[in-house]
Protein backbone atom coordinates (compact mmCIF):
# COMPACT_ATOMS: atom_id res chain seq x y z
CA UNK A 1 0.00 0.00 0.00
CA UNK A 2 1.87 2.63 -0.68
CA UNK A 3 0.23 6.40 0.28
CA UNK A 4 1.13 9.31 -1.42
CA UNK A 5 3.50 11.57 0.95
CA UNK A 6 0.99 14.74 -0.20
CA UNK A 7 -2.47 14.03 1.55
CA UNK A 8 -5.50 16.48 0.53
CA UNK A 9 -7.67 17.35 3.82
CA UNK A 10 -10.57 17.41 2.21
CA UNK A 11 -10.46 14.59 0.15
CA UNK A 12 -9.73 12.34 3.19
CA UNK A 13 -12.50 13.99 5.02
CA UNK A 14 -15.26 13.51 2.10
CA UNK A 15 -14.15 9.71 1.04
CA UNK A 16 -15.86 8.61 4.14
CA UNK A 17 -19.17 10.14 2.79
CA UNK A 18 -19.76 8.54 -1.02
CA UNK A 19 -16.42 6.89 -2.21
CA UNK A 20 -15.36 5.10 0.60
CA UNK A 21 -19.17 5.12 2.42
CA UNK A 22 -18.47 2.44 5.56
CA UNK A 23 -21.66 1.31 5.30
CA UNK A 24 -22.28 1.09 1.63
CA UNK A 25 -19.03 1.04 -0.06
CA UNK A 26 -16.62 -1.04 2.24
CA UNK A 27 -19.36 -2.44 4.01
CA UNK A 28 -18.27 -2.45 7.47
CA UNK A 29 -20.22 -1.88 10.18
CA UNK A 30 -23.86 -3.57 8.78
CA UNK A 31 -25.03 -4.43 12.58
CA UNK A 32 -25.41 -1.81 13.49
CA UNK A 33 -26.83 0.21 11.18
CA UNK A 34 -29.84 -2.82 10.26
CA UNK A 35 -30.66 -3.02 13.52
CA UNK A 36 -30.63 0.45 15.05
CA UNK A 37 -32.22 2.14 11.65
CA UNK A 38 -35.65 1.43 12.15
CA UNK A 39 -36.13 5.71 13.79
CA UNK A 40 -34.12 8.39 12.42
CA UNK A 41 -33.62 9.56 16.24
CA UNK A 42 -31.69 6.28 17.14
CA UNK A 43 -29.98 6.24 13.75
CA UNK A 44 -28.71 9.97 14.53
CA UNK A 45 -27.99 8.95 18.18
CA UNK A 46 -25.96 5.87 17.17
CA UNK A 47 -24.48 7.47 14.37
CA UNK A 48 -23.14 10.10 16.74
CA UNK A 49 -22.17 8.17 19.15
CA UNK A 50 -20.16 5.84 16.77
CA UNK A 51 -18.56 8.94 15.16
CA UNK A 52 -17.22 10.56 18.64
CA UNK A 53 -15.89 6.69 19.51
CA UNK A 54 -14.15 6.71 16.02
CA UNK A 55 -12.23 10.08 16.05
CA UNK A 56 -10.91 9.65 19.50
CA UNK A 57 -9.96 5.98 18.85
CA UNK A 58 -8.57 6.97 16.04
CA UNK A 59 -6.51 9.85 17.03
CA UNK A 60 -5.43 8.10 20.03
CA UNK A 61 -4.00 4.85 17.92
CA UNK A 62 -2.26 6.71 15.39
CA UNK A 63 -0.63 8.80 18.09
CA UNK A 64 0.53 5.15 19.56
CA UNK A 65 1.30 3.67 16.39
CA UNK A 66 4.64 3.42 16.57
CA UNK A 67 4.14 2.18 20.57
CA UNK A 68 1.91 -0.69 19.98
CA UNK A 69 3.68 -3.76 18.88
CA UNK A 70 2.49 -5.51 15.93
CA UNK A 71 1.49 -8.65 17.19
CA UNK A 72 -1.09 -7.75 19.56
CA UNK A 73 -2.28 -4.50 17.71
CA UNK A 74 -5.87 -5.90 17.87
CA UNK A 75 -6.07 -6.02 21.74
CA UNK A 76 -4.42 -2.83 21.93
CA UNK A 77 -6.97 -1.18 19.09
CA UNK A 78 -9.84 -2.80 20.94
CA UNK A 79 -8.31 -1.43 24.61
CA UNK A 80 -8.38 2.21 22.81
CA UNK A 81 -11.72 1.48 21.63
CA UNK A 82 -13.37 0.16 24.68
CA UNK A 83 -12.50 3.09 26.95
CA UNK A 84 -14.17 5.50 24.74
CA UNK A 85 -17.17 3.27 24.53
CA UNK A 86 -17.52 2.94 27.72
CA UNK A 87 -16.98 6.59 28.54
CA UNK A 88 -19.83 7.33 26.06
CA UNK A 89 -22.10 4.73 27.25
CA UNK A 90 -21.71 6.07 30.79
CA UNK A 91 -22.62 9.54 29.09
CA UNK A 92 -25.28 8.20 26.79
CA UNK A 93 -26.90 6.39 30.63
CA UNK A 94 -26.67 9.63 32.47
CA UNK A 95 -27.80 12.21 29.99
CA UNK A 96 -30.45 10.39 27.32
CA UNK A 97 -31.39 7.06 29.53
CA UNK A 98 -34.32 6.81 26.25
CA UNK A 99 -32.04 6.83 23.80
CA UNK A 100 -29.88 4.14 25.85
CA UNK A 101 -33.00 2.31 25.93
CA UNK A 102 -33.60 2.37 22.42
CA UNK A 103 -30.12 1.67 21.61
CA UNK A 104 -29.67 -1.42 23.82
CA UNK A 105 -26.68 -3.73 23.68
CA UNK A 106 -25.91 -1.94 20.49
CA UNK A 107 -24.67 0.75 21.91
CA UNK A 108 -22.04 -1.22 23.72
CA UNK A 109 -21.13 -3.11 20.97
CA UNK A 110 -19.32 -0.41 19.38
CA UNK A 111 -16.01 -1.93 20.59
CA UNK A 112 -16.46 -4.37 18.17
CA UNK A 113 -17.73 -2.43 15.39
CA UNK A 114 -15.88 -3.24 12.12
CA UNK A 115 -15.75 0.14 11.16
CA UNK A 116 -13.75 1.10 14.24
CA UNK A 117 -11.37 -1.55 13.60
CA UNK A 118 -10.81 -1.61 10.32
CA UNK A 119 -10.10 2.12 10.22
CA UNK A 120 -7.58 1.92 13.13
CA UNK A 121 -5.83 -1.56 11.18
CA UNK A 122 -6.32 0.08 7.75
CA UNK A 123 -5.47 4.00 8.55
CA UNK A 124 -4.89 5.38 11.78
CA UNK A 125 -1.88 2.63 12.41
CA UNK A 126 -0.07 3.71 9.05
CA UNK A 127 -0.76 7.77 9.46
CA UNK A 128 -0.21 11.03 11.44
CA UNK A 129 -2.57 11.81 13.84
CA UNK A 130 -4.16 14.80 12.46
CA UNK A 131 -4.94 13.04 9.01
CA UNK A 132 -6.37 10.15 11.09
CA UNK A 133 -8.86 12.61 13.22
CA UNK A 134 -9.94 13.74 9.75
CA UNK A 135 -10.64 10.12 8.56
CA UNK A 136 -12.44 9.52 11.55
CA UNK A 137 -14.31 12.61 11.53
CA UNK A 138 -15.24 11.65 7.76
CA UNK A 139 -15.85 8.15 8.63
CA UNK A 140 -18.03 9.50 11.07
CA UNK A 141 -20.18 11.61 9.28
CA UNK A 142 -20.31 8.74 6.18
CA UNK A 143 -22.12 6.34 8.49
CA UNK A 144 -24.10 8.65 10.33
CA UNK A 145 -25.38 9.64 6.87
CA UNK A 146 -25.39 6.01 5.97
CA UNK A 147 -27.57 5.00 8.92
CA UNK A 148 -29.85 8.35 8.71
CA UNK A 149 -30.76 7.74 5.17
CA UNK A 150 -31.52 4.07 6.41
CA UNK A 151 -33.68 5.37 9.14
CA UNK A 152 -35.52 7.90 7.02
CA UNK A 153 -36.47 5.28 4.33
CA UNK A 154 -37.50 2.65 6.85
CA UNK A 155 -39.02 5.06 8.91
CA UNK A 156 -41.65 7.06 6.26
CA UNK A 157 -42.64 3.44 4.34
CA UNK A 158 -42.88 1.56 7.73
CA UNK A 159 -44.34 3.58 10.40
CA UNK A 160 -45.77 6.31 8.43
CA UNK A 161 -43.39 8.80 10.69
CA UNK A 162 -40.43 10.69 10.60
CA UNK A 163 -38.73 11.64 14.39
CA UNK A 164 -36.78 14.52 13.71
CA UNK A 165 -35.53 14.46 17.58
CA UNK A 166 -32.07 14.10 19.08
CA UNK A 167 -31.79 13.61 22.75
CA UNK A 168 -35.48 13.81 23.12
CA UNK A 169 -35.67 17.00 21.88
CA UNK A 170 -37.48 17.99 18.29
CA UNK A 171 -40.51 17.33 16.33
CA UNK A 172 -42.20 13.68 15.43
CA UNK A 173 -43.71 14.21 11.56
CA UNK A 174 -47.07 11.97 11.26
CA UNK A 175 -47.80 11.12 7.59
CA UNK A 176 -50.49 8.86 8.68
CA UNK A 177 -53.58 10.85 8.19
CA UNK A 178 -52.26 12.13 4.48
CA UNK A 179 -51.22 8.44 3.59
CA UNK A 180 -54.62 7.44 4.88
CA UNK A 181 -56.31 10.21 3.20
CA UNK A 182 -54.99 8.74 -0.52
CA UNK A 183 -56.16 5.21 0.63
CA UNK A 184 -52.67 3.90 1.48
CA UNK A 185 -51.40 2.30 4.57
CA UNK A 186 -47.53 2.31 5.65
CA UNK A 187 -45.88 -1.00 4.93
CA UNK A 188 -44.85 -2.59 7.98
CA UNK A 189 -41.85 -4.89 6.35
CA UNK A 190 -39.94 -1.79 6.13
CA UNK A 191 -39.79 -1.87 10.21
CA UNK A 192 -38.79 -5.46 10.65
CA UNK A 193 -35.20 -7.00 9.65
CA UNK A 194 -35.96 -7.84 6.26
CA UNK A 195 -36.99 -4.30 5.14
CA UNK A 196 -34.05 -3.72 7.01
CA UNK A 197 -31.66 -6.04 4.23
CA UNK A 198 -33.94 -4.50 1.55
CA UNK A 199 -33.32 -0.93 1.96
CA UNK A 200 -29.41 -1.67 2.60
CA UNK A 201 -29.21 -3.73 -0.30
CA UNK A 202 -31.07 -0.85 -2.76
CA UNK A 203 -28.70 1.63 -0.92
CA UNK A 204 -25.61 -0.08 -1.77
CA UNK A 205 -26.48 -0.75 -5.11
CA UNK A 206 -27.65 3.51 -5.89
CA UNK A 207 -23.80 3.97 -3.93
CA UNK A 208 -22.16 1.75 -5.77
CA UNK A 209 -23.93 3.62 -9.28
CA UNK A 210 -22.48 7.23 -7.99
CA UNK A 211 -19.75 5.80 -7.26
CA UNK A 212 -19.10 4.02 -10.22
CA UNK A 213 -20.42 7.37 -12.53
CA UNK A 214 -17.06 8.97 -10.64
CA UNK A 215 -14.56 6.35 -11.69
CA UNK A 216 -14.72 4.32 -8.56
CA UNK A 217 -14.70 0.64 -8.31
CA UNK A 218 -17.34 -0.99 -7.02
CA UNK A 219 -17.47 -1.82 -3.70
CA UNK A 220 -15.72 -5.05 -2.76
CA UNK A 221 -15.36 -7.14 0.50
CA UNK A 222 -11.47 -6.31 -0.26
CA UNK A 223 -8.63 -7.32 1.72
CA UNK A 224 -7.77 -3.28 3.17
CA UNK A 225 -10.65 -3.24 5.43
CA UNK A 226 -9.56 -6.50 6.90
CA UNK A 227 -8.23 -7.02 10.70
CA UNK A 228 -6.54 -10.05 9.35
CA UNK A 229 -4.82 -8.27 6.74
CA UNK A 230 -1.24 -8.54 7.85
CA UNK A 231 -1.44 -12.43 8.67
CA UNK A 232 -3.79 -13.91 6.12
CA UNK A 233 -2.09 -15.76 3.71
CA UNK A 234 -4.83 -15.44 0.99
CA UNK A 235 -4.69 -11.62 1.23
CA UNK A 236 -3.84 -9.91 -2.08
CA UNK A 237 -2.43 -6.75 0.43
CA UNK A 238 -0.25 -9.59 2.02
CA UNK A 239 1.12 -10.99 -0.99
CA UNK A 240 2.56 -7.55 -2.13
CA UNK A 241 3.74 -6.92 1.12
CA UNK A 242 5.62 -10.39 0.64
CA UNK A 243 7.08 -9.59 -2.62
CA UNK A 244 8.41 -5.98 -0.38
CA UNK A 245 9.88 -7.87 1.75
CA UNK A 246 11.71 -9.92 -0.76
CA UNK A 247 13.10 -7.21 -2.71
CA UNK A 248 14.38 -5.80 -0.19
CA UNK B 1 -19.60 -20.17 -13.97
CA UNK B 2 -16.57 -18.40 -12.32
CA UNK B 3 -15.82 -21.40 -10.35
CA UNK B 4 -15.44 -23.84 -13.01
CA UNK B 5 -12.89 -21.87 -14.89
CA UNK B 6 -9.55 -24.08 -13.87
CA UNK B 7 -11.26 -27.42 -15.38
CA UNK B 8 -11.36 -28.57 -18.51
CA UNK B 9 -14.29 -29.75 -19.68
CA UNK B 10 -17.53 -28.30 -17.73
CA UNK B 11 -20.53 -30.83 -17.90
CA UNK B 12 -23.64 -29.02 -16.14
CA UNK B 13 -26.25 -31.19 -14.85
CA UNK B 14 -28.92 -30.67 -16.76
CA UNK B 15 -29.78 -32.86 -19.64
CA UNK B 16 -28.30 -31.39 -22.92
CA UNK B 17 -31.57 -32.60 -25.44
CA UNK B 18 -31.97 -29.57 -28.58
CA UNK B 19 -35.52 -29.13 -28.64
CA UNK B 20 -38.03 -26.91 -30.03
CA UNK B 21 -39.16 -26.26 -26.79
CA UNK B 22 -39.39 -22.57 -25.63
CA UNK B 23 -39.66 -20.37 -22.62
CA UNK B 24 -42.78 -19.18 -24.11
CA UNK B 25 -44.23 -22.44 -25.21
CA UNK B 26 -43.74 -23.83 -21.10
CA UNK B 27 -45.60 -20.48 -20.11
CA UNK B 28 -47.78 -20.29 -22.64
CA UNK B 29 -48.47 -23.97 -21.18
CA UNK B 30 -48.65 -22.83 -17.96
CA UNK B 31 -51.14 -20.07 -18.41
CA UNK B 32 -53.06 -22.31 -20.18
CA UNK B 33 -52.99 -25.08 -16.62
CA UNK B 34 -53.95 -22.01 -14.63
CA UNK B 35 -57.11 -20.98 -16.55
CA UNK B 36 -59.62 -23.53 -15.23
CA UNK B 37 -58.67 -22.17 -11.85
CA UNK B 38 -58.74 -18.54 -12.93
CA UNK B 39 -62.13 -19.27 -14.49
CA UNK B 40 -63.02 -21.06 -11.20
CA UNK B 41 -61.79 -18.19 -9.03
CA UNK B 42 -63.96 -14.77 -10.97
CA UNK B 43 -66.81 -17.20 -10.49
CA UNK B 44 -66.45 -17.73 -7.21
CA UNK B 45 -65.75 -14.21 -6.06
CA UNK B 46 -67.12 -12.55 -9.20
CA UNK B 47 -65.69 -9.00 -10.49
CA UNK B 48 -63.70 -8.52 -7.34
CA UNK B 49 -61.14 -11.15 -8.24
CA UNK B 50 -61.51 -10.60 -11.93
CA UNK B 51 -59.81 -6.84 -10.73
CA UNK B 52 -57.37 -8.45 -8.58
CA UNK B 53 -56.05 -10.91 -11.55
CA UNK B 54 -55.80 -7.97 -13.96
CA UNK B 55 -54.19 -5.34 -12.26
CA UNK B 56 -51.35 -8.11 -11.06
CA UNK B 57 -51.06 -8.99 -14.40
CA UNK B 58 -50.62 -5.81 -16.04
CA UNK B 59 -48.72 -4.53 -13.44
CA UNK B 60 -46.28 -7.58 -13.36
CA UNK B 61 -45.89 -6.93 -17.23
CA UNK B 62 -44.92 -3.05 -16.57
CA UNK B 63 -42.93 -3.87 -13.90
CA UNK B 64 -40.89 -6.34 -16.52
CA UNK B 65 -40.54 -3.72 -19.18
CA UNK B 66 -39.56 -1.07 -17.02
CA UNK B 67 -36.92 -3.04 -14.76
CA UNK B 68 -35.75 -4.77 -18.23
CA UNK B 69 -35.77 -1.19 -19.97
CA UNK B 70 -33.55 0.16 -17.00
CA UNK B 71 -31.48 -2.25 -16.81
CA UNK B 72 -31.02 -1.41 -20.37
CA UNK B 73 -31.24 -5.69 -21.00
CA UNK B 74 -33.54 -7.14 -23.57
CA UNK B 75 -36.55 -7.05 -23.46
CA UNK B 76 -38.72 -10.34 -22.29
CA UNK B 77 -42.21 -9.32 -21.79
CA UNK B 78 -42.56 -11.70 -24.19
CA UNK B 79 -41.60 -14.94 -22.74
CA UNK B 80 -44.71 -14.31 -20.64
CA UNK B 81 -42.91 -15.49 -17.37
CA UNK B 82 -43.91 -12.67 -16.10
CA UNK B 83 -47.64 -12.80 -16.90
CA UNK B 84 -47.45 -16.20 -15.15
CA UNK B 85 -45.86 -14.90 -12.14
CA UNK B 86 -48.69 -11.78 -12.01
CA UNK B 87 -51.08 -14.79 -12.28
CA UNK B 88 -49.90 -16.57 -9.52
CA UNK B 89 -49.73 -13.44 -7.44
CA UNK B 90 -53.09 -12.96 -7.68
CA UNK B 91 -54.22 -16.42 -6.93
CA UNK B 92 -51.99 -15.90 -3.66
CA UNK B 93 -53.97 -13.03 -2.59
CA UNK B 94 -57.54 -12.46 -0.88
CA UNK B 95 -60.02 -10.79 -3.28
CA UNK B 96 -61.19 -7.57 -1.40
CA UNK B 97 -57.20 -6.93 -1.10
CA UNK B 98 -57.02 -3.17 -1.59
CA UNK B 99 -55.50 -2.87 -5.62
CA UNK B 100 -52.59 -0.71 -4.68
CA UNK B 101 -51.32 -3.88 -2.46
CA UNK B 102 -51.69 -6.31 -5.13
CA UNK B 103 -49.51 -3.47 -7.11
CA UNK B 104 -46.78 -3.38 -4.55
CA UNK B 105 -46.83 -6.97 -4.52
CA UNK B 106 -46.26 -7.33 -8.48
CA UNK B 107 -42.96 -4.36 -7.58
CA UNK B 108 -42.00 -6.62 -4.95
CA UNK B 109 -42.17 -10.10 -7.15
CA UNK B 110 -40.95 -8.82 -10.65
CA UNK B 111 -38.07 -5.92 -9.53
CA UNK B 112 -36.77 -6.69 -6.31
CA UNK B 113 -37.10 -10.88 -6.25
CA UNK B 114 -36.94 -11.11 -9.95
CA UNK B 115 -35.18 -8.66 -11.42
CA UNK B 116 -32.38 -7.52 -8.99
CA UNK B 117 -31.02 -11.12 -8.86
CA UNK B 118 -30.54 -11.36 -12.79
CA UNK B 119 -34.42 -11.86 -14.41
CA UNK B 120 -35.90 -15.72 -14.79
CA UNK B 121 -33.68 -18.08 -14.43
CA UNK B 122 -32.00 -16.27 -11.89
CA UNK B 123 -34.19 -15.38 -8.78
CA UNK B 124 -33.81 -17.74 -6.21
CA UNK B 125 -36.94 -18.45 -4.64
CA UNK B 126 -40.07 -18.33 -6.64
CA UNK B 127 -41.13 -14.46 -7.04
CA UNK B 128 -44.73 -14.44 -6.56
CA UNK B 129 -44.43 -16.93 -3.19
CA UNK B 130 -41.94 -14.39 -1.92
CA UNK B 131 -44.52 -11.65 -2.53
CA UNK B 132 -47.01 -13.23 -0.93
CA UNK B 133 -44.70 -13.53 1.89
CA UNK B 134 -43.55 -9.77 2.39
CA UNK B 135 -47.20 -8.76 1.79
CA UNK B 136 -48.28 -11.00 4.71
CA UNK B 137 -45.77 -9.48 6.85
CA UNK B 138 -46.75 -5.83 5.66
CA UNK B 139 -49.91 -6.34 6.11
CA UNK B 140 -51.62 -9.11 8.20
CA UNK B 141 -54.44 -8.17 8.75
CA UNK B 142 -55.41 -7.49 5.05
CA UNK B 143 -53.50 -10.85 4.07
CA UNK B 144 -55.93 -12.78 6.17
CA UNK B 145 -59.22 -11.77 6.04
CA UNK B 146 -61.01 -13.81 3.79
CA UNK B 147 -64.36 -13.09 1.80
CA UNK B 148 -66.60 -15.76 1.23
CA UNK B 149 -67.95 -16.75 -1.99
CA UNK B 150 -70.26 -14.16 -3.72
CA UNK B 151 -70.54 -10.63 -5.22
CA UNK B 152 -70.31 -9.55 -1.51
CA UNK B 153 -67.00 -8.68 -0.64
CA UNK B 154 -67.50 -7.55 2.74
CA UNK B 155 -68.61 -10.68 4.52
CA UNK B 156 -65.61 -12.39 5.40
CA UNK B 157 -64.60 -15.38 7.11
CA UNK B 158 -62.47 -18.39 8.00
CA UNK B 159 -61.04 -20.46 5.93
CA UNK B 160 -60.68 -24.00 6.46
CA UNK B 161 -57.65 -24.21 7.26
CA UNK B 162 -58.43 -21.33 10.14
CA UNK B 163 -61.33 -23.50 11.09
CA UNK B 164 -59.44 -26.87 11.03
CA UNK B 165 -56.62 -25.37 13.79
CA UNK B 166 -59.63 -24.29 16.16
CA UNK B 167 -60.79 -27.88 15.85
CA UNK B 168 -64.28 -26.23 14.44
CA UNK B 169 -65.42 -29.14 12.66
CA UNK B 170 -68.85 -28.52 12.24
CA UNK B 171 -68.56 -24.99 10.55
CA UNK B 172 -66.37 -26.38 7.61
CA UNK B 173 -67.85 -26.51 4.48
CA UNK B 174 -68.66 -29.69 2.91
CA UNK B 175 -66.31 -32.08 0.72
CA UNK B 176 -68.50 -30.83 -1.78
CA UNK B 177 -68.16 -27.50 -2.06
CA UNK B 178 -64.27 -28.13 -1.09
CA UNK B 179 -63.62 -29.57 -4.46
CA UNK B 180 -65.49 -26.73 -6.43
CA UNK B 181 -64.38 -23.89 -4.31
CA UNK B 182 -67.46 -22.14 -2.62
CA UNK B 183 -65.24 -21.14 0.80
CA UNK B 184 -63.38 -18.88 1.88
CA UNK B 185 -59.50 -18.18 0.82
CA UNK B 186 -57.26 -16.70 -1.50
CA UNK B 187 -58.59 -16.65 -5.30
CA UNK B 188 -56.41 -19.65 -6.78
CA UNK B 189 -56.54 -21.56 -3.90
CA UNK B 190 -60.34 -22.38 -3.13
CA UNK B 191 -61.54 -24.19 -6.53
CA UNK B 192 -59.44 -27.95 -6.13
CA UNK B 193 -60.65 -29.90 -9.04
CA UNK B 194 -59.63 -26.45 -11.58
CA UNK B 195 -56.03 -26.87 -9.77
CA UNK B 196 -55.95 -30.70 -10.69
CA UNK B 197 -57.53 -30.38 -13.65
CA UNK B 198 -54.62 -27.63 -14.86
CA UNK B 199 -51.97 -30.32 -13.05
CA UNK B 200 -53.33 -32.94 -14.98
CA UNK B 201 -52.43 -30.84 -18.14
CA UNK B 202 -48.80 -29.64 -17.31
CA UNK B 203 -48.16 -33.06 -16.47
CA UNK B 204 -49.60 -34.60 -20.08
CA UNK B 205 -47.54 -31.90 -21.87
CA UNK B 206 -44.50 -33.10 -20.11
CA UNK B 207 -43.98 -29.19 -18.73
CA UNK B 208 -43.68 -30.75 -15.15
CA UNK B 209 -43.03 -34.70 -13.97
CA UNK B 210 -45.56 -35.58 -11.41
CA UNK B 211 -42.39 -36.23 -8.56
CA UNK B 212 -42.92 -32.89 -6.87
CA UNK B 213 -46.96 -32.70 -6.58
CA UNK B 214 -47.30 -36.19 -5.69
CA UNK B 215 -44.85 -36.18 -3.18
CA UNK B 216 -45.73 -33.06 -1.66
CA UNK B 217 -49.45 -34.43 -1.66
CA UNK B 218 -48.71 -37.56 -0.38
CA UNK B 219 -46.63 -36.62 2.26
CA UNK B 220 -48.76 -34.09 3.84
CA UNK B 221 -51.92 -37.28 3.40
CA UNK B 222 -49.59 -39.68 5.40
CA UNK B 223 -48.47 -37.35 7.78
CA UNK B 224 -52.19 -35.76 8.36
CA UNK B 225 -53.55 -39.59 8.79
CA UNK B 226 -51.20 -39.89 11.41
CA UNK B 227 -51.71 -36.96 13.09
CA UNK B 228 -55.36 -37.06 13.05
CA UNK B 229 -55.14 -40.72 14.27
CA UNK B 230 -56.94 -41.95 10.74
CA UNK B 231 -59.36 -39.62 10.22
CA UNK B 232 -59.81 -39.87 6.70
CA UNK B 233 -62.23 -36.86 6.78
CA UNK B 234 -59.81 -34.79 8.45
CA UNK B 235 -56.88 -35.71 6.11
CA UNK B 236 -59.32 -34.89 3.18
CA UNK B 237 -59.68 -31.48 4.35
CA UNK B 238 -56.38 -30.64 4.82
CA UNK B 239 -55.29 -31.50 1.23
CA UNK B 240 -58.22 -29.71 -0.33
CA UNK B 241 -57.86 -26.96 2.28
CA UNK B 242 -55.46 -24.30 1.66
CA UNK B 243 -52.72 -23.93 -0.73
CA UNK B 244 -51.29 -26.73 -0.63
CA UNK B 245 -53.07 -28.22 -4.38
CA UNK B 246 -51.65 -24.59 -5.70
CA UNK B 247 -48.60 -24.92 -4.27
CA UNK B 248 -47.63 -28.03 -4.86
CA UNK B 249 -49.12 -27.98 -8.46
CA UNK B 250 -47.54 -24.75 -9.82
CA UNK B 251 -45.30 -23.24 -7.10
CA UNK B 252 -43.12 -25.97 -6.21
CA UNK B 253 -42.92 -26.98 -9.50
CA UNK B 254 -41.00 -23.67 -10.68
CA UNK B 255 -38.01 -24.58 -12.88
CA UNK B 256 -35.50 -22.52 -11.82
CA UNK B 257 -36.42 -23.15 -8.14
CA UNK B 258 -36.81 -26.47 -7.98
CA UNK B 259 -33.62 -29.58 -7.85
CA UNK B 260 -33.15 -30.58 -11.74
CA UNK B 261 -32.81 -34.45 -10.78
CA UNK B 262 -36.02 -36.25 -10.17
CA UNK B 263 -34.06 -37.76 -6.75
CA UNK B 264 -33.57 -34.43 -5.58
CA UNK B 265 -37.03 -33.06 -6.57
CA UNK B 266 -38.41 -36.36 -4.09
CA UNK B 267 -36.14 -34.90 -1.32
CA UNK B 268 -37.33 -31.05 -2.19
CA UNK B 269 -41.51 -32.21 -2.38
CA UNK B 270 -40.70 -34.28 0.65
CA UNK B 271 -39.28 -31.90 2.72
CA UNK B 272 -41.66 -29.04 1.41
CA UNK B 273 -44.38 -31.70 2.78
CA UNK B 274 -43.02 -32.39 6.16
CA UNK B 275 -42.55 -28.25 6.58
CA UNK B 276 -46.34 -28.06 5.98
CA UNK B 277 -47.48 -30.68 8.30
CA UNK B 278 -45.08 -28.81 11.05
CA UNK B 279 -46.36 -25.50 10.34
CA UNK B 280 -49.60 -26.70 9.98
CA UNK B 281 -50.14 -28.61 13.29
CA UNK B 282 -47.54 -27.13 15.41
CA UNK B 283 -47.10 -23.34 14.40
CA UNK B 284 -49.39 -20.84 15.58
CA UNK B 285 -50.16 -20.08 11.77
CA UNK B 286 -53.28 -21.86 10.27
CA UNK B 287 -50.79 -21.88 6.64
CA UNK B 288 -47.55 -23.36 5.88
CA UNK B 289 -47.53 -23.84 2.33
CA UNK B 290 -45.97 -20.23 1.16
CA UNK B 291 -43.21 -20.52 3.86
CA UNK B 292 -42.32 -24.30 3.40
CA UNK B 293 -41.75 -23.71 -0.07
CA UNK B 294 -39.68 -20.53 0.00
CA UNK B 295 -37.34 -22.41 2.72
CA UNK B 296 -37.10 -25.27 0.18
CA UNK B 297 -36.26 -23.04 -2.79
CA UNK B 298 -33.60 -21.89 -0.55
CA UNK B 299 -32.18 -25.52 -0.06
CA UNK B 300 -32.70 -25.97 -3.84
CA UNK B 301 -28.77 -25.43 -4.65
CA UNK B 302 -27.97 -27.80 -1.73
CA UNK B 303 -30.42 -30.83 -2.74
CA UNK B 304 -28.81 -29.89 -6.48
CA UNK B 305 -25.18 -30.70 -5.22
CA UNK B 306 -26.02 -33.82 -3.05
CA UNK B 307 -28.13 -35.38 -5.67
CA UNK B 308 -25.90 -34.59 -8.78
CA UNK B 309 -25.48 -37.06 -11.18
CA UNK B 310 -22.47 -39.09 -12.02
CA UNK B 311 -21.16 -37.93 -15.37
CA UNK B 312 -20.03 -40.63 -16.98
CA UNK B 313 -15.81 -41.17 -16.82
CA UNK B 314 -16.27 -39.52 -13.54
CA UNK B 315 -12.85 -39.30 -11.02
CA UNK B 316 -13.45 -39.06 -7.28
CA UNK B 317 -13.00 -35.50 -5.83
CA UNK B 318 -10.19 -36.46 -3.53
CA UNK B 319 -8.55 -37.72 -6.42
CA UNK B 320 -9.33 -34.69 -8.11
CA UNK B 321 -8.18 -32.20 -5.12
CA UNK B 322 -4.81 -34.33 -5.53
CA UNK B 323 -4.07 -34.35 -8.82
CA UNK B 324 -5.02 -30.31 -8.70
CA UNK B 325 -2.26 -29.48 -5.61
CA UNK B 326 0.26 -31.65 -7.46
CA UNK B 327 -0.21 -29.10 -10.13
Amino acid sequence: MAKEKKMNIGKEFSKGIISDNPVFRLVLGTCPSLAVSTSLENALGMGIAASFVLICSNVVISALRKVIPDKVRIPAFIVVIATFVSIVQMVVQAFAPALNDALGIYLPLIVVNCILLGRAEAYASKNPVFYSAIDGLGMGFGFTIAIALMAIVREIFGAGTLTLKLLGKGILLDFNPYIARVGLEPILIFILAPGGFFVFGILMALFNKIAESKGKQKAELGCAGCPMSKTCASCETNNDKKVEVASK
Amino acid sequence: MNENKNTKLTMSVSPHFKSTETTMGVMLNVIIALLPALIASIFVFRMKAFMVIATSVVSCVIFEYIARKLMKKENTIYDLSAVVTGILLAFNLPSNIPLWIVVLGALIAIVVVKQFFGGLGQNFVNPALAARIILMSSFPARMSSWPLPGKDVTVTGATPMALLKQHNMDALPSIKDMFFGLHGGSLGETCAIALILGGLYLMIKKVITPTIPLTYIATVAIGMLFASKFDLTFTLYEILGGGLLLGAIFMATDYVTCPVTEKGRFIYALCAGILTLLIRLFASMPEGVSFSIILMNIFTPQIDKITRTKPFGFIKEKKAKKAKEEK
